[in-house]
């Protein structure tokens, strides 16, 4: 049975066997991101002693779908004077690239769509590209609570891309590789030996930092609705309106994965290294604790959400500028230091 | 010293964990949600809901026309026309409660020398149309028949705080 599927797999063209790949991957992360929608509406309910949508099917499983088909039945509506196919634009460049991203990700030691060595300036780049999105949305929207919207989260896109890209270069030092595959397999042998130990500072600035280029409570100036009614996306409606929504949630669980294997180890089992668990837990496959590390991320993001107020807009500037840039810098000189004194157990 | 522990405590975003630990415990708490069409809220006899206009246990209607209700309704919202019927005594021959008026303060209720206008407990209705948003007499009197019973009982129960 294995043989023959193995025999019709090689018989198709390869192009549509890239396709075939890019469909189990992407039509997982769109289901999660439906889901994604669910649960971060039950935690904040739950947070705010509510219990959440629990109408729609069983315990309110079906609300999603019942979501995504109001929002493809509702209206398109392109305001006057609006740039026509630069507003329709604007939502697929926000989309693709966070979509993109996922083709460097080892989902296990041998599942990755697109194994690259420069997996990690791939991925830089492509996160980056989200923003121009926001910018095309806010502009072409010709609106000035959508353009506002935008200039806003682009000057705070940019400002945090830096500690962003300073600490995944300690993960870079730290791994002397720039694929995602090597850096995980850095990481090899228990907990303590995953990066982030060693990078402690650069673990909790990368993943602040996601937050805030997700936009993101309490990051989420870019949609202040007490002074800017929704930001961007003011204008959009129906499916347009639904694309940003699924690139917003779409960025939090990549940033969420991309924590986990930068510094979580990835698909590595946490109970490596300890005598007996290690053998009981050996029959688990990796990607499960890569998805469990993920939804741990994907906690934190709705737990802050439902916990911190919006941060000012100069607090904001000033927390990337003149606090976490620092802390990265000091910090990389401090792993290239381990590494050329070959400070173990990570860097010997 | 003071300036030096106040750096540490914002570096190490000692506020945010406080936050977080607050929230974190309120993820746990039993939740006040009332499923509503399941569940409901306990009601007071007092509560003040949908109007009715009582009968007498003969059967005789109670309302006679004084109109100190439409007299105390601060929102206009009754409006009574009377005549002697056939056997000299004064009843209404219209009241109407526009319930787009009305702001179910229950001072007709108080009002009324023989309890003859009361608000029950009803409070989930509807309009569908601009017609049905003015409470007839045919309407109040039908109202009174239906919750008679529980209109009583909530009168008793109310009297010795009367």
């Amino acid at each position: 049975m294995l043989e023959m599927l193995q025999t019709v797999w090689s018989e198709i063209p390869e192009i549509l066997q890239i396709v075939l790949k890019i469909v189990v991957i992407v039509v997982p992360i769109m289901l999660s991101v439906a889901y994604l929608t669910l649960a971060e509406r039950k935690v904040i309910g739950y947070i705010q002693v509510r219990i959440g949508p629990n109408r729609v099917g069983p315990l309110g499983l079906l609300q999603p779908i019942a979501d995504g088909l109001k929002l493809v039945l509702k209206e398109i509506i392109i305001p006057t004077n609006a740039n026509r196919f630069l507003f329709l634009l604007g939502p697929i460049v926000a989309l693709a690239p966070v979509l993109a991203a996922w083709a460097v990700i080892p989902f296990d030691s041998n599942l990755v769509l697109a194994n690259i060595d420069a997996g990690l300036l791939y991925i830089l780049a492509m996160t980056s590209l989200g923003v121009y999105g926001i910018i095309i949305a806010g502009w072409a929207s010709n609106s000035k609570y959508a353009f506002l919207g935008a200039l806003r989260s682009a000057a705070q896109v940019v400002s945090y891309e830096i500690a962003m890209g300073f600490a995944l270069v300690g993960v870079l030092i730290a791994a002397g590789s720039l694929n995602l595959r090597e850096i995980v397999l850095a990481q090899q042998g228990s907990v303590m030996h995953w990066f982030w130990l060693p990078l402690l500072p650069l673990f909790l600035v990368y993943f602040i930092s996601g937050v805030a280029e997700t936009n993101r409570a309490p990051f989420d100036v870019a949609e202040g609705e007490s002074e800017i009614v929704a930001g961007f996306h003011v204008e959009y409606s129906g499916i347009a309106f639904a694309l940003f929504f699924l690139a917003e949630y779409a960025a939090m669980i990549l940033v969420s994965v991309l924590t986990s294997v930068m510094f979580l180890g990835g698909w590595l089992s946490p109970f490596e290294g300890v005598p007996f668990l290690a053998d009981a837990f050996a029959w688990v496959p990796g990607i499960v604790w890569l998805l469990g590390k993920t939804a741990v991320f994907l906690f934190l993001f709705l737990w802050f959400r439902a916990t911190f107020p919006r941060y000012r807009y100069d607090q904001i500037m000033r927390l990337g500028w003149k606090i976490f840039i620092p802390i990265t810098i000091v910090w990389l000189l401090v792993v290239g230091a381990a590494v050329l004194a070959e400070i173990g157990p990570w860097f010997d | 010293m003071n300036a030096i522990t106040n750096y540490f405590r914002s570096l190490l975003l000692w506020e945010l964990f406080v936050g977080l630990k607050l929230t974190g415990r309120y993820f746990f708490a039993t939740k006040i949600t009332v499923q509503y069409p399941e569940e409901k809220t306990p009601q007071s006899f007092r509560f003040r809901g949908l109007h009715a206009l009582r009968r007498y246990a003969n059967g005789e209607e109670r309302c006679i026309a004084c109109k100190l209700c439409e007299a105390v309704c601060p929102a206009l919202a009754i409006t009574i026309d009377s005549a002697p019927r056939d056997d000299g005594t004064r009843r209404t021959t219209r009241y109407d409660i526009d319930l787009f008026k009305c702001i179910y303060c229950g001072f007709c209720e108080e009002a009324c020398p023989v309890d003859a206008i009361v608000e029950t407990r009803l409070f989930e209705y509807h309009f569908e149309g601009r017609e049905g948003t003015v409470m007839t007499k045919d309407k109040l009197l039908a109202m009174g028949e239906r919750y008679e019973k529980q209109i009583a009982a909530d009168r008793t129960h109310d009297a010795p705080y009367r």
